[in-house]
């Protein structure tokens, strides 16, 4: 049994969209977790919950609310129809679909590991000469590192299997937007895709477990520490 | 230095409101838990804002609020030393020394880092991560980092208070040190009588959020001493100890004293409480009591339902508490002559 070109590009879409969507979260998670951690001022509580939506909420849900507002009648969306920007159906859209959905795990495990720091340490670089920005990229950032790889891991592994979302805003387009959940998806309801859709599963069970073994490696070196 | 505050503080239900002028270059701050002690050094380094008042440093506005002035704590240069020395843990030793150093502008910059640690005696550690380091070496790590950001005042939440007695008085030395060599004023939080005395030249005394009192720690230690389960602490700076019949002879003020302990107890400070020296109107026949010390009455004071009564003993000064009852019946009055026994058991090294 062998691979379609289709489902080569498939695996490679889904970890394309993984590793993006890693990288646009990470800092975005950072800036979360910190204000989440550190941060006092009204509405933090509507905030946490906000970032806490996608967890609760299905994924088809949340991929109709990202169509409201970035297809072509939404507000982002006319927006970025002036700007000759085009999101909703591209790769791009899958992107956000993993941002959104995967964004509350990211942020839930860099602010466990900032809360974990003592306080009195960010005090005493403060009072050493360290301005806030400072104290973010020479004392917070190193001393939640673990969280920020953990939390990072994790939401890799989430994107590899976000479907509900992706499928609204990005489509199921083969070679464009068809990641690999996707894929499973197309030939698990095609009665002769039977045995490639339990193709694709195994690499994905491989995928994910080769992505939480490293998470919880990740972790097991945390409690070591 | 001189420091100035006026400041209110409200937190919750506890408020802290006071006024405080003080001039001195070891200023100590003491008072019970829940008396505002970290309250207070939290708005002086400006990690809280007051709700209104001013914090004037040697004449400069740290904050004012009828300017709205409010120097943020990076540009105060007031370095914290905490009770748990709050090393960096991801930093070496070296790099933990110079993170404030580093920070500091260079023309402020006026104390060299070798110095520093050899003065600390820290410069062997320099390779080493903070975890591997024991208290007494973490709290002289953390007191180099804060020295080395050349502060304009140093400013210490209970720096002592996580170690052990032990511990606790070989740092002192250091911390009195570093700041007479570099010039370095300190404030300092600490609800321990011996360290005040150890440590300050005055006293701010803090009680539920309010100042009630400047006084020097000696002055302190006697208001103290009838609510003090320790009485007052007669602190004695001995001589190298002969042996003598299974005790130790210490030289002290002129004369000696006989301590129990063994060969490795060293020369240094001595701690005895009041309660622990028993006055006689006259030389007794027979005592088991290994010191009897002829005194002379300085002073007699009057703390709580006790008397005070200072004693000279051959130059040295002793502290001594009695009751009311024994201080009729002993008729002491100042000038005369008493009897001392202490006895060999009842010092302890600090």
């Amino acid at each position: 049994m062998q691979f379609a070109p289709a489902d080569i590009q498939a695996i490679l879409l889904s970890a394309k969209v993984g590793v993006v969507a890693t990288l646009v979260a990470l800092p975005l998670g950072f800036l979360a977790a910190w204000l989440l951690a550190f941060g006092r001022f009204k509405g933090k509580l509507l905030l946490e919950l906000l970032f806490n939506l996608p967890l609760t909420l299905p994924p088809v849900v949340v991929g109709y609310l990202l169509l409201l507002l970035l297809g072509s009648q939404g507000v982002l969306g006319k927006l970025l129809d002036t700007l000759g920007i085009k999101i909703i159906f591209t790769w791009k859209a899958a992107v956000i679909a993993s941002v959104v959905v995967g964004f509350p795990l990211l942020v839930r495990s860099i602010r466990l590991a900032m809360e974990g720091i003592d306080l009195h340490l960010l005090q005493a670089a403060r009072s050493l000469g360290a301005g806030r920005l400072d104290v973010i990229v020479t004392v917070i950032l190193p001393l939640s590192r673990r969280g920020i790889l953990a939390g990072s891991s994790l939401f890799f592994a989430r994107s590899l299997g976000e479907f509900g979302a992706t499928i609204i805003i990005a489509g199921n387009m083969p070679g464009v937007t068809q990641t690999l959940p996707l894929a499973i998806y197309d030939y698990a309801s095609s009665p002769a895709g039977e045995s490639t859709a339990l193709l694709l599963c195994l690499v994905s069970v491989l995928f994910s477990m080769g992505i939480l073994l490293l998470h919880e490696l990740i972790l097991q070196r945390k409690k070591g520490a | 230095m001189e420091l100035k505050l006026q400041l209110r503080k409200q937190q919750g239900s506890f408020l802290l409101e006071l006024e405080l002028n003080v001039c001195g270059e070891r200023i100590g701050i003491f008072g019970p838990s829940g008396s505002g002690k970290s309250t207070l050094v939290n708005l002086l380094a400006g990690l809280t804002r007051p709700d209104s008042g001013s914090i004037l440093l040697n004449g400069q506005p740290l904050f004012d609020s009828s300017t709205g002035a409010n120097v943020a704590t990076e540009q105060r240069r007031i370095a914290m030393v905490f009770q748990r020395h709050a090393l960096f843990p991801h930093l070496s030793v070296r790099k933990n020394l110079q993170y404030g150093y580093q920070r500091c502008p260079t023309k402020e910059r006026r104390i060299d880092l070798a110095e520093v640690a050899e003065l600390l005696e820290i410069t062997d550690l320099m390779g080493q991560m903070p975890d591997t380091l024991s208290g007494g070496q973490s709290q002289r790590v953390a007191l180099g980092r804060a020295i080395l950001a050349s502060p304009r005042l140093l400013l210490m939440d209970e720096p002592l208070s996580a170690l052990d007695d032990d511990l606790r008085y070989r740092i002192i030395p250091y911390l009195n040190l570093v700041s007479e060599r570099f010039k370095i004023p300190f404030v300092f939080i600490s609800h321990s009588l011996v360290e005040m005395r150890l440590m300050a030249d005055q006293v701010a005394v803090l009680e539920k959020g309010r100042l009630t009192g400047v006084v020097s720690p000696e002055q302190l230690a006697r208001q103290r001493m009838g609510q003090s389960p320790a009485g007052y602490i007669n602190l004695l700076e001995m001589g190298v100890p002969k042996e003598r019949q299974g005790l130790l002879a210490f030289p002290w003020a002129g004369g000696e004293l006989l301590l129990s302990g063994n060969a490795e107890t060293e020369s240094g400070l001595f701690e005895l409480s009041s309660k622990d020296i028993i006055l006689c109107k006259r030389h007794p026949d027979a005592i088991s009591a290994r010191n009897l010390l002829p005194c002379t009455v300085r002073s007699l004071f009057e703390a709580g339902s006790k008397i005070g009564v200072e004693l000279d003993c051959k130059g040295g000064t002793l502290v001594a508490e009695i009751v009311p009852d024994a201080a009729r019946e002993l008729e002491v009055t100042v000038g005369s002559i008493i009897w001392a026994a202490i006895k060999a058991s009842a010092f302890r090294r600090l």
